[in-house]
């Protein structure tokens, strides 16, 4: 009753509804975009000078790609990309909507973040594979991606963070979700208990997001 | 075992070229333990890496175990690595796997089956003695039992040949010796051929049957390693063989005496294998009318025999003096002769 009074114009059930609808669209992205992410940060660091797949003209064109996306605006970046979309999804409006741009939004960005931790791994370590006649599969699965796994969970832990507050821009765009809620509901109406609302539920999600990924950052590293 | 014939190996870089490897030639035999030294530089890691293909030479032929590793790629290569075990200065073992599953990696490569991989790693475990540590993280073991590690992990795949990169320029004086004292057991007991590359004349003396020194990517000098310390022939080889031997045994620690012998001579004499356990001393005095006194020595082990330094003072008749310098000459017994007040 009290928080009835103190947030009169909160509907809980659609509050949780676009709290799921958040949830949703960081969760696939996370999932997209750690996959995505993880490919390309391997392209970039493989291709590179003096490693396995050293290619000169394929590393340029990777990373290239890489920044272009990496530093378009989010925002403009959705409306830039609205045929795209439109063409994949079919709709422009709801969650999945987002999800394109959400992923071309943050996967380079953890792509760079993937190739920085892969350059922390110590080079003898992948020279003692190669001694020991690893193939270059054998040292993506069994070097290369364990050796640098506390710093991939920690990169998309940072990643998911800022996909949380991707998804409140897209909300703005007609996404659905918390920043959604929060534009239409509580700014264009006025109602500051909802855009409260909203925002303690965002800061909640993205400490959870944190706090997930330092346990298991801190798990899983040996060193 | 490994043939190496006129290999080159040159670096192109932007600001030129640089001949890391230059012209060698070498024939290591199977079941020895061949040291390569060299200051950091002389082109010593070139060269272990060429042998299991790390590195390819610009030109000529590196043939191990009947392979030909300047040529074979691919698949062949890899099925040859797995028969080159390598260990290295650094120990470059995985910090995300046990000790327990960085020996099993090589196994892991080499397709061995799950239930089989467990049991080679025990027996590994065993013979680099590091049973009670098989479930710690790299991060929780010292240097010395890291590089334990580093060699069952070199060795699980039963190798021809093991190459050492500076296997112990990591670790301190005593941990050094012991795994040293395991690389020979290893020798040893599985008929091994070693490769080691190191800048410690120390190392060689210690376990090599010989040595080969390096310089400026050229192989200066190479043979037994008795016959090297004996007679080394270039500056730098006499440079590493004076490594071994103490401050307190050199010219300038018996130099503040030659003030106190007016007479006779100061010699230095070098024992090498046998000569150093024959009474050499005892014969002298009993067969020639002169004085001896003993001012400074040391005799150090290697793996092929002794090897020892002694500074006397010889006083007596000159002429009977230079028919104790050359007796002691033919006892096989290198005298050099550091102050002479006849």
């Amino acid at each position: 009753m009290m928080l009835a009074n103190l947030l009169p114009n909160v509907q809980w059930e659609t509050m949780w509804a676009a709290t799921v609808e958040t949830l949703y669209m960081t969760g696939m992205a996370v999932a997209a975009t750690f996959v995505i992410g993880i490919v390309l940060g391997l392209l970039l660091f493989l291709t590179a000078k003096g490693n396995l797949w050293e290619n000169r003209l394929a590393n340029m064109i990777i990373a290239a790609f890489v920044n272009i996306f990496r530093s378009i605006p989010f925002i403009i970046l959705i409306i830039l990309l609205i045929p795209f979309t439109k063409w994949l999804v079919g709709t422009m409006l709801g969650a999945n909507a987002a999800l394109p741009a959400l992923i071309i939004g943050a996967a380079p960005f953890y792509a760079r973040m993937v190739e920085i931790a892969l350059r922390e791994i110590d080079k003898g370590v992948i020279e003692a594979a190669k001694a020991m006649g690893a193939s270059t599969w054998t040292i993506i699965w069994k070097v290369l991606l364990p050796e640098s796994l506390p710093a991939l969970v920690s990169g998309i832990t940072v990643t998911a963070v800022s996909l949380v507050g991707y998804t409140a821009m897209a909300g703005v765009v007609g996404a659905g979700g918390l920043g959604n809620l929060a534009y239409l509901e509580g700014f264009q109406r006025s109602h500051n208990d909802v855009t409260f609302v909203a925002t303690v539920l965002v800061l909640i999600i993205v400490f959870v997001i944190q706090f997930i990924g330092d346990f298991v950052t801190s798990k899983i590293d040996k060193r | 075992m490994i043939q190496l014939e006129q290999v080159t190996k040159i670096y192109h870089a932007a600001n030129g070229s640089v001949t890391a490897v230059d012209n060698v030639s070498l024939d290591i035999r199977e079941g020895e333990i061949f040291g390569i030294i060299g200051y950091s530089g002389a082109g010593k890691s070139s060269l272990i890496r060429l042998l299991n293909g790390l590195e390819k030479p610009t030109s000529g032929q590196v043939v191990v175990a009947g392979r030909d590793m300047a040529r074979i790629k691919g698949r062949e290569l890899r099925k040859a690595r797995q028969e080159i075990g390598m260990i290295f200065q650094h120990f470059n073992l995985l910090w995300s796997r046990t000790v327990r599953e960085n020996i099993a990696f090589p196994l892991e490569i080499a397709g061995v089956p799950k239930e089989e991989r467990q049991k080679r790693v025990d027996e590994l475990i065993q013979l680099v003695g590091l049973a009670g540590r098989e479930d710690a993280y790299p991060s929780q073991l010292s240097g010395g039992q890291k590089q334990r590690v580093g060699i069952a992990r070199a060795l699980a795949n039963n190798p021809k040949v093991l190459l050492c990169d500076e296997a112990t320029s990591a670790l301190d004086p005593q941990t050094t010796d012991a795994i040293l004292d395991l690389l020979v057991d290893i020798n040893k007991r599985l008929g091994l051929t070693i490769v080691l590359i190191t800048h410690e004349m120390h190392v060689i003396r210690k376990i090599c049957d010989r040595v080969a020194v390096m310089e400026s990517g050229k192989i200066v000098e190479q043979g037994e390693v008795l016959h090297v310390f004996r007679n080394p022939q270039q500056p730098i080889t006499k440079r590493f063989v004076q490594q071994l031997i103490e401050p307190e045994e050199t010219e300038e620690a018996v130099s503040h005496l030659f003030g106190q012998y007016p007479n006779g001579v100061i010699a230095q004499l070098t024992f090498v294998g046998e000569a150093a356990g024959q009474p050499l001393i005892t014969q002298v005095v009993r067969q020639f009318t002169v004085e001896i006194n003993i001012l400074q020595g040391k005799i150090s082990q290697t793996h092929q025999g002794a090897y020892g330094v002694l500074f006397v003072h010889i006083d007596g008749a000159a002429d009977e003096i230079a028919r104790v310098l050359d007796y002691i000459r033919s006892q096989q017994v290198a005298v050099e002769v550091i102050h002479d007040a006849r």
